[in-house]
């Protein structure tokens, strides 16, 4: 029996008077990997950034219907305990530029001022570097600047620096699309890692990545979630003529 | 086409080359002319009793500017208190909300205080601040923050809305709140423009002499009370240069070339903090 970590029902989020995601339902599972995909402007990734509520940063954005985690009710919580048990990894690599490696790593602990002493910011920075295989490549130049790494490595340090915080889902946007295939498949293998201790959902547009990753995927067209299934009855049987359309790539 | 065609559009080209080159040339010029001159006149002038004596009465010699000296960095440190951090919040207000209301007409009027002449800064300074209190050094520190703020505001503007939204993005998804985002993450990363702002203002309200005239007014003694008169360099170079004596010309050429030296080191300074301190995105 598997336990639902995020809930959302009658989800809806607009851009003023653009309805961009309309009345999604859908059950997240604990420690599985979750893929996202659809053509562009479907809604995924405005769907993803109301999950931790960066929806509402951008002006005229607004959302209704309910989301939880853990059976609380994201929208009532304050957005920084949201965003704390909820981390995000975004497109492009965007370390902080200001920072070093390290303190890029640990930089949700240092800039939200949580003071944590030297041998367990060490511990916390070898441990989520550890766990994005990063370690290795880096530990000698932990002082250098988080600009100075390959754009695969500087979307894995952003890894890392969501994984430093322990939350207990990781949300991912189109995390690889600017990266190389070989940056790419070290991205993938990682989640495979990663699910063990967290909950992963992924936004993507590429379909081969949904099925290689994923344990459930869903399917959203126009704002709706069309469809959501295992991903290999997804790829295999999917119910849905839109989906069968969308996968053979009839349109895309 | 024919070989002469193409060799007068040649030349033409030339010729068109040279006359930038030329026009180029001629903005150096003045530059180049104001500074030999002020050098030539100025450094003559200059030695360790000029730097550490106040002015003495006519027929004197060996007379000084330190109360101007002193004056001029007491004023501008009292201005920069002032205009910095409120051009600093501004402009972070103006970079966040660029589109409501407020950022529009504060916009505005940060546009139309950069048009507005020093010396009628000068006056409303008086009218505000020199009639009830009397002549005093801060009223003209305030009259020079004035003249900062737009400068600071603008430039913080700037620099903040190149910085990439994913930045920001960033932080907010590390949980970070607005303040912390701002201070620890926006700012820092884009210290480098915000500086070199607050050293051209700084640059360009050390020669003021106009709001100076109203408001600080002048002093012939070393002063560092800043609710009373203080001297400042440029009101000495005006009062000194137009007086009949030599003496005090000398004192006026003397002090128009530490005047030119420090406005020179200020924007070479901000040249080195812009390289400096620039974060590479």
């Amino acid at each position: 029996m598997e336990s639902t970590i995020i809930k959302s029902r009658n989800f809806n989020a607009s851009f003023g008077t653009n309805h961009v995601v309309k009345n999604v339902n859908i059950d997240i599972p604990r420690n599985k990997v979750v893929a996202v995909m659809g053509p562009s402007g479907c809604g995924k990734t405005t769907y993803l950034r109301c999950i931790n509520r960066m929806h509402e940063l951008i002006p005229g954005a607004s959302s209704s219907g309910e989301m939880t985690i853990n059976n609380e009710n994201i929208y009532q919580m304050h957005p920084i305990f949201v965003r704390l048990k909820i981390g995000m990894v975004f497109q492009r690599p965007n370390p902080f530029p200001n920072l070093s490696i390290y303190d890029n790593v640990i930089a949700g602990y240092k800039l939200n001022g949580i003071k944590l002493p030297k041998p367990e910011r060490d511990r916390v920075v070898e441990h989520s570097l550890t766990r994005v295989a990063l370690w290795g490549e880096v530990k000698d130049s932990l002082n250098k600047k988080g600009s100075f790494l390959s754009g695969g490595q500087q979307q894995r340090l952003c890894i890392a620096r969501a994984v430093a915080m322990e939350p207990e889902v990781l949300l991912f946007d189109e995390p690889t699309s600017a990266l190389d295939p070989i940056s790419t498949s070290t991205v993938e293998e990682l989640f495979h890692e990663l699910k063990a201790n967290y909950t992963l959902i992924i936004v993507t547009h590429n379909m081969q990545q949904a099925a290689r990753v994923s344990d459930k995927t869903a399917f959203f067209y126009l704002g709706e979630l069309v469809e959501y299934d295992e991903t290999k009855i997804m790829f295999t049987a999917p119910k849905d003529s839109r989906t069968q359309n969308y996968i053979t790539g009839r349109f895309s | 086409m024919e070989i002469k065609s193409v060799k007068y559009r040649i030349g033409k080209n030339y010729g068109f080359k040279a006359l930038v080159i030329i026009f180029a040339f001629a903005c150096v010029v003045p530059l180049l002319f104001i500074l030999s001159y002020i050098l030539e006149q100025g450094i003559t002038k200059i030695n360790w009793r000029f730097l550490v004596n106040v002015p003495r009465p006519v027929g004197e010699t060996g007379g000084g500017i330190v109360n101007a000296l002193m004056g001029t960095i007491l004023i501008i440190i009292c201005a920069s208190l002032i205009a910095i951090p409120i051009g600093i919040l501004a402009g972070i207000y103006l970079s966040e909300n660029k589109k409501s209301r407020l950022a529009y007409w504060s916009r505005l009027c940060v546009d139309i205080l950069q048009g507005v002449p020093s010396i009628v800064i000068g006056i409303v300074a008086y009218f505000w601040l020199v009639k009830p209190f009397g002549f005093s050094a801060i009223s003209g520190s305030v009259a020079l923050a004035i003249m900062m703020l737009p400068i600071i505001v603008r430039s913080t503007e700037e620099t903040l809305k190149l910085l990439p939204a994913s930045l920001k993005e960033a932080a907010f998804a590390l949980g970070m709140p607005f303040h912390r985002v701002i201070f620890k993450v926006i700012v820092p990363v884009g210290i480098s423009g915000i500086l070199s702002g607050v050293m051209l203002s700084i640059a360009r309200i050390t020669g003021e002499t106009a709001p100076l005239l109203f408001t600080a007014f002048g002093n012939p003694y070393l002063n560092f009370k800043i609710w009373k008169p203080m001297e400042s360099l440029p009101h000495v170079i005006f009062t000194y240069a137009t007086s009949p004596y030599d003496e005090w010309k000398d004192l006026a050429w003397g002090a128009s070339l530490i005047l030119l030296v420090w406005v020179l080191l200020l924007n070479i300074f901000t040249k080195l903090i812009t390289r400096k301190w620039k974060v590479q995105l």
